[in-house]
């Protein structure tokens, strides 16, 4: 298999993967960084558990093929806490208010909220939902999810 | 003092952090040295014989490491009637069969592996209706029984019945009766990890498999069972929990996929893992069982129920697994939710050439509460009552015990539908059919154990490390419903300690006790008594311990204290405080005299007791450890399928106000109050979470999930094509708790992880009807069926 060479910023680092050419960013992400935070719930963009913030942005990293990643900017769940290892607000929120149940769905709702309160600091109900609109989760019928990231907002003011 | 310090408290799932950080390991994110990949071809015939399967170019296929057909294993049949195979060889009976078997050093090259494989198949005739299957000229999915003997219909050899009273005479006695049909479909269980597991054999050849199973050691039974037919009897196997990505029922029998990855392992000798990817998991995963049911009622005229006859027919589909022993638990429902002395029901699985199915949280409660209470709205409006005050009447109260033989011992039936009524000003808007309209159902189910194997016990072992650290190696598994966070709470007000000095083990069979599995919403229950159980034992040992220490450490310390200080005057003691076990607690860390536990000197640091006492020398040091199996005083149920099966039951009431679109059958929830009775809420926030996440799967059961099986092939395997709820589709729920604080009960604590589903489904239908005058008998209830039912109805 052909591969490619893409350097990349990774949680802050620069990085370069030299990865088949048909890899995605999420495979790059779990089998050559061992970054395993990110998730493949279905592998084709509906489910939203392998969720990253490539270049502000919150994507589908399973649908994203890894040669548009040259010269961007990747932060995973591996890169949400604080340098000094404190969590992020969000991360908080989610373990003190339930958002959290199995977990297969956290690192992408987590990352989906990120850059939601990134981009919007004081988001409604309805932009947090549809923040997440694209993050399936069988546990917890969402309430506690959007709940979480209500909490965070107010805790990063 | 206050009563409890952590149990009923919020306490925030910090020791679960590894989630939110994505460092938690899950089955998809666990590698072995060496490990291969295994892929599974299956059929693509609902029935058919395999005439000749070519494996001749995917064994060439570089990285390949064997391809394993039906002809290379042994043909030992598994399942819980026997009825297949673990790689079929002679004929396919559904479109899932597993027809052969790849392992390779990637997933992509078993995958390609997989798509070279030949099969040449000659098709059969097939069945995919229950009803065609049961008659006599119908095609027999099945020719002979696991013992060889022919079979000479579909129906499977499973007689679930139950009786009781006298039917002839209570239809006689009933002033109204009603009588209903309904359905409901398959249901995918939708976890968000999908199926997966790893296979690995030591030299000796004793297995480890890394395994999502919520019942680890049901799987030991069972490929115990497997491994003495397949010559290796007497070796060890051991099961081991990743972190799970949700269960829902899915991870209760031991399925085929993991019985192959075992076989690959074993001809590799190399450890393999397989994965279903989200296709597989729609298509080759058993989900909720089908069923019909035609459904009878009766009632005096004043309300009461007399008598309540049903049969149900359950969709089998081509092999048996836990799907067809779901009407021991519809059982329930039917016998017992509400008062009813005479009950008649009768379930039929049958063999169809359909996907087979299994458990899903509620374990056909959900079906048979849809059933029963579906027939409540129709009898309580031929006897011209409220629905809600019909549900009263007859409502279970404490004390009752049921037909089924269940003693009812705590029960806030009453107060739960009370709270409906009233949250959903139920008087002011039932009854309107103005386009708006509410319902409601109840439910009944386990929530005190299940004996549903001969031991239902549970066991724990505790233990504490001298710097006061408490490992607790739990029996049972957690599949994300919050245990670990409430077990650290149940072990930190037991023993003394905090949740935060609490470490657990799950799901390790070599580290643990026994435990029936994590299933019937009993983890809570059970193991909640059995850590009460281990830290009471572990309590005696450390009080002992610190009757011997704590003189000899206050002592050193007054002395201490007056080499330094010539001028202090040691106080005079009395020890007699500090003299027996029984006089001591433990309370947040801190060892004190019962009697005064503002003692100045009498109070010392746990961890200090446990150094000492260990670090004591002359062959006297002591480390603490305990054990509880707790194995409730229940009863398995007898021929008849009565018995007091679980310590407690779970009652509760979902209410439901809908708004239905006449134009486009949409179906709007303005209001979802879920009321139930949890006996004592251990941790609130969590358990909020367990009630949100049942009633949101039950409004997808009721509205919108259905897996389309056409002629026995499953053609909506995508999260696309499968309407699971997303964050969109709001649901504006309120939860009422009520808390009888149930006497067999951790603390009080009743199960409550499937009850907040049960009555989800039947309350909106109920609402339907309520608002626009259309019964949907048939769920889900789509947009669809209530446009047609509104044409009709005009």
């Amino acid at each position: 298999m052909k591969k490619v060479s893409v350097s990349f910023t990774l949680n802050g680092n620069t990085v370069t993967a030299e990865v088949p050419v048909t890899w995605t960013l999420l495979k790059t992400l779990r089998e050559y960084f061992e970054l395993t935070g990110a998730k493949e719930g279905c592998g084709v963009g509906e489910c939203g558990a392998c969720t990253v913030i490539l270049d502000g942005e919150a994507v589908n990293s399973c649908l994203c093929p890894i040669p548009e990643v040259e010269g961007k900017s990747v932060t995973t769940i591996e890169g949400l806490a604080n340098e000094d290892g404190t969590l992020h607000p969000l991360q908080e929120a989610f373990l003190k208010n339930n958002g959290v149940q199995c977990g297969f769905c956290t690192s992408g709702m987590l990352m989906s909220s990120k850059a939601l309160l990134d981009q919007n600091p004081d988001p409604t109900e309805d932009d947090i939902r549809t923040s997440i609109a694209g993050n399936f989760c069988r546990c917890t019928g969402y309430v506690q999810i959007v709940e979480s990231i209500e909490m965070a907002a107010k805790e990063s003011k | 003092m206050p009563d409890h310090l952590f149990v009923g408290k919020s306490v925030p799932r910090t020791i679960e952090a590894d989630k939110v950080t994505g460092k938690a390991v899950y089955i998809d994110d666990l590698k072995r040295p060496g490990m291969l990949y295994g892929k599974i071809l299956y059929s693509n015939h609902a029935h058919a014989r395999i005439k000749s399967i070519d494996i001749s170019k995917a064994k060439q296929l570089e990285g390949v490491r064997t391809v394993l057909t039906g002809q290379d294993i042994p043909d030992v049949r598994v399942g819980f009637l026997k009825d297949q195979t673990v790689l079929k060889k002679d004929v396919v009976r559904q479109y899932r069969d597993e027809v052969a078997a790849v392992a390779a050093i990637s997933p992509e090259i078993a995958e390609e592996a997989i798509s070279l494989i030949k099969v040449e198949y000659e098709k059969l005739p097939a069945v995919f209706d229950p009803f065609e299957a049961m008659k006599q000229e119908s095609p027999l999915v099945h020719e002979i029984d696991a013992r060889g003997r022919p079979l000479k219909s579909n129906i499977l050899p499973l007689p679930w019945k139950f009786e009781t009273g006298d039917m002839e005479q209570a239809r006689e006695d009933s002033v109204y009766t009603s009588k209903d049909t309904v359905s409901t479909t398959w249901v995918n269980q939708c976890c968000m990890g999908t199926s997966g597991c790893i296979a690995e054999f030591d030299q000796n050849s004793n297995l480890t498999l890394y395994d999502q199973t919520n019942v680890i050691f049901g799987h030991i039974g069972r490929i115990t069972e497997y491994f003495s037919q397949i010559g290796l009897r007497g070796k060890k196997i051991r099961v081991v929990n990743p972190v799970v990505g949700g269960s829902f029922g899915t991870k209760l029998d031991t399925d085929i996929y993991e019985f192959i990855a075992i076989q690959l392992a074993l001809k590799t000798k190399k450890p393999v893992r397989i994965l279903f990817d989200r296709e597989e998991e729609f298509q080759a995963l058993p989900p909720r069982q089908p069923a019909v049911f035609t459904i009878e009622q009766g009632c005096d005229k004043e309300g009461k129920l007399i008598f309540r006859h049903c049969e149900a027919i359950l969709d089998n589909g081509a092999y048996t697994s836990w799907g067809a022993t779901t009407p021991s638990v519809m059982m329930m429902p039917m016998s017992s939710l509400y008062r009813v002395p005479n009950v008649y029901f009768k379930a039929t699985c049958v063999y169809t050439n359909n996907i087979y199915a299994q458990a899903m949280r509620g374990y056909g409660n959900p079906q048979a509460t849809f059933a029963v209470e579906t027939s409540m709205d129709t009898l309580a409006e031929e006897a011209g009552i409220d629905p809600a005050e019909f549900r009263l009447i007859n409502r279970n109260r404490p004390g009752d015990q049921t037909p089924m033989k269940l003693k009812i011992t705590s029960c806030g039936l009453e107060e739960c539908i009370k709270a409906v009524k009233e949250k959903l000003n139920w008087d002011e808007k039932q009854g309107k059919q103005n386009g708006r309209g509410v319902g409601m159902a109840s439910l009944i189910h386990v929530a005190g154990g299940a004996r549903v194997t001969k031991s239902d016990g549970h066991g724990i072992m505790i233990k504490l490390d001298e710097y006061g650290h408490v490992d607790v190696i739990e029996s049972g598994t957690d599949q994300g419903q919050g245990s670990p966070t409430v077990i650290s709470q149940i072990v930190a007000e037991a023993l003394g300690v905090r949740p935060e000095d609490v470490f657990l083990t799950f799901g390790d069979t070599a580290l643990a006790l026994w435990d029936a599995g994590t299933h019937a919403s009993r983890h809570t229950f059970m193991a909640g008594n059995a850590a009460i159980g281990a830290c009471a034992k572990a309590k005696r040992q450390i009080l002992e311990m610190a009757v011997e220490q704590m003189p000899k450490i206050i002592k050193m310390g007054l002395k201490r204290k007056k080499r330094k200080d010539p001028e202090f005057v040691e106080p005079d003691l009395d020890f007699g405080l500090i003299a027996n076990p029984e006089d001591l607690d433990i309370r947040d860390r801190m060892i004190f005299p019962k009697k005064e536990p503002d003692h100045p000197y009498f109070n010392l640091p746990l961890a200090q007791i446990l150094q000492n006492g260990l670090l004591v020398g002359t062959g006297q040091s002591k480390v603490v450890m305990a054990e509880e199996f707790y194995d409730p005083p229940t009863e398995m149920l007898n021929w008849e399928m009565k018995g007091n099966l679980s310590m407690t039951y779970a009652f509760g009431a979902s209410g439901v106000e809908v708004e239905v679109d006449e134009q486009t059958g949409e179906v709007k929830i303005l209001n979802l109050i879920a009321a139930h009775d949890v006996g004592k809420a251990m941790n609130p926030t969590l358990l909020l979470g367990q009630i949100y996440g049942a009633a949101y799967t039950g409004v997808g059961y009721g509205l919108t999930e259905e897996i389309k099986v056409r002629n026995g092939r499953v053609m909506n395997p995508s999260f696309r094509d499968y309407q699971m709820l997303t964050a969109m589709d709001v649901v504006p729920i309120e939860v009422v708790i009520i808390e009888p604080i149930d006497e067999a009960g951790p603390y009080g604590a009743k199960g409550v992880g499937e009850p907040g589903l049960v009555p989800t489904a039947p309350a909106i239908a109920n609402a339907v009807y309520d608002a626009v005058g259309v019964r949907i008998t048939d769920l889900p209830i789509t947009p669809e069926k209530i446009l047609t039912a509104l044409k009709e109805k005009k």
